[in-house]
């Protein structure tokens, strides 16, 4: 990434303009041809730069009240297969393996799994639970009260 | 309250939102849609709150950046102060409180690696609190599958 990138990166992770040629529009604020704007891009989605482009719904206004990020100490052995085993299910929005902090964090695979209520949340958990079978030690739920800050990631130009 | 055109757009629009002279056409095509349409409802649903964000998703990791989950306990006597301190970090992508010990989960994002450890430092300096850290050592594929 050159300093070009990183001036469209900056410009556009707040959003796309909602205008018919968003990004004709960033080009103009950025003082870049289109077609540059449109070109780079398209580059940095084929490198991975970008994940995606679309919309990003909010969870809770979906009716998916309940969050709860499901929390696994996994055998290390198994963990890898297990693990994309768990992230298949259609229920999972993301799913990591990570290391633990012990003694006050025994847990290695988390998976977070969206609901309308607990009972949800907790039913798809069991199904989680019944594919990992002896291989899990532990588990818990941790669901979240409360959205203290939600900004996404910043870079500066 | 969402329409069935509403609903189109959100599982259908998660990715692969073109990128060339007129998005929204090519877009609202793919929908059965007018493409002043697409760009209106699009509009509404930010302003109402069901998207968060429309437009690219970057990942830190492939911009030579990370991203690290963060966990601390925090009393409750101090929760209020704390989550201000924690907050004011810029590499603070966003943060949720969870009911555990562990009550505080929040996300560093940053384009230098060299800054997780650097913030992480600050908080536990400025809060006297310890900061758990859960890096990624793996993520499975999951895809794109929220249904409206």
């Amino acid at each position: 990434m050159d300093e070009i990138d990183r001036k469209i990166v900056a410009a556009t992770q707040a959003g796309l303009p909602l205008v018919t040629q968003p990004y004709h529009k960033i080009a103009e604020e950025l003082g870049l041809e289109p077609d540059e704007v449109i070109r780079r891009i398209k580059g940095m989605d084929d490198t991975g730069v970008i994940r995606r482009i679309g919309v990003v719904p909010n969870h809770y206004k979906l009716g998916l009240n309940a969050n709860g990020m499901s929390v696994w100490d996994l055998d290390d052995a198994r963990a890898q297969v297990l693990g994309a085993k768990v992230g298949a299910l259609d229920f999972v929005s993301h799913c990591y393996l990570r290391p633990r902090s012990l003694p006050v964090w025994p847990y290695n695979l988390f998976a977070m799994v969206h609901g309308e209520n607990r009972d949800e949340v907790e039913e798809k958990a069991r199904i989680i639970a019944d594919l990992l079978g002896p291989a899990c030690r532990t588990q818990d739920i941790l669901y979240s009260t409360r959205i203290l800050k939600k900004t996404g990631l910043r870079i500066a130009a | 309250m969402l329409d069935t055109t509403d609903r189109k757009i959100i599982n259908g629009l998660q990715g692969g939102f073109p990128v060339c002279d007129r998005p929204f056409a090519e877009a609202a095509e793919s929908l059965g849609l007018e493409e002043c349409d697409l760009v209106a409802r699009i509009s509404r649903l930010r302003e109402t709150g069901v998207l968060s964000r429309f437009g690219p998703m970057y990942n830190a990791d492939a911009m030579g950046g990370a991203f690290c989950l963060c966990a601390m306990a925090v009393p409750l006597g101090r929760f209020d102060d704390v989550v201000e301190q924690v907050n004011a970090h810029e590499e603070v992508a966003h943060n949720y409180e969870r009911v555990h010990a562990l009550n505080v989960w929040f996300v560093l994002g940053t384009d230098d690696p060299d800054r997780i450890d650097a913030v992480i430092g600050e908080i536990e300096a400025e809060t006297g609190l310890e900061v758990h850290a859960f890096p990624k050592e793996h993520e499975f594929f999951i895809g794109l599958k929220v249904d409206a």
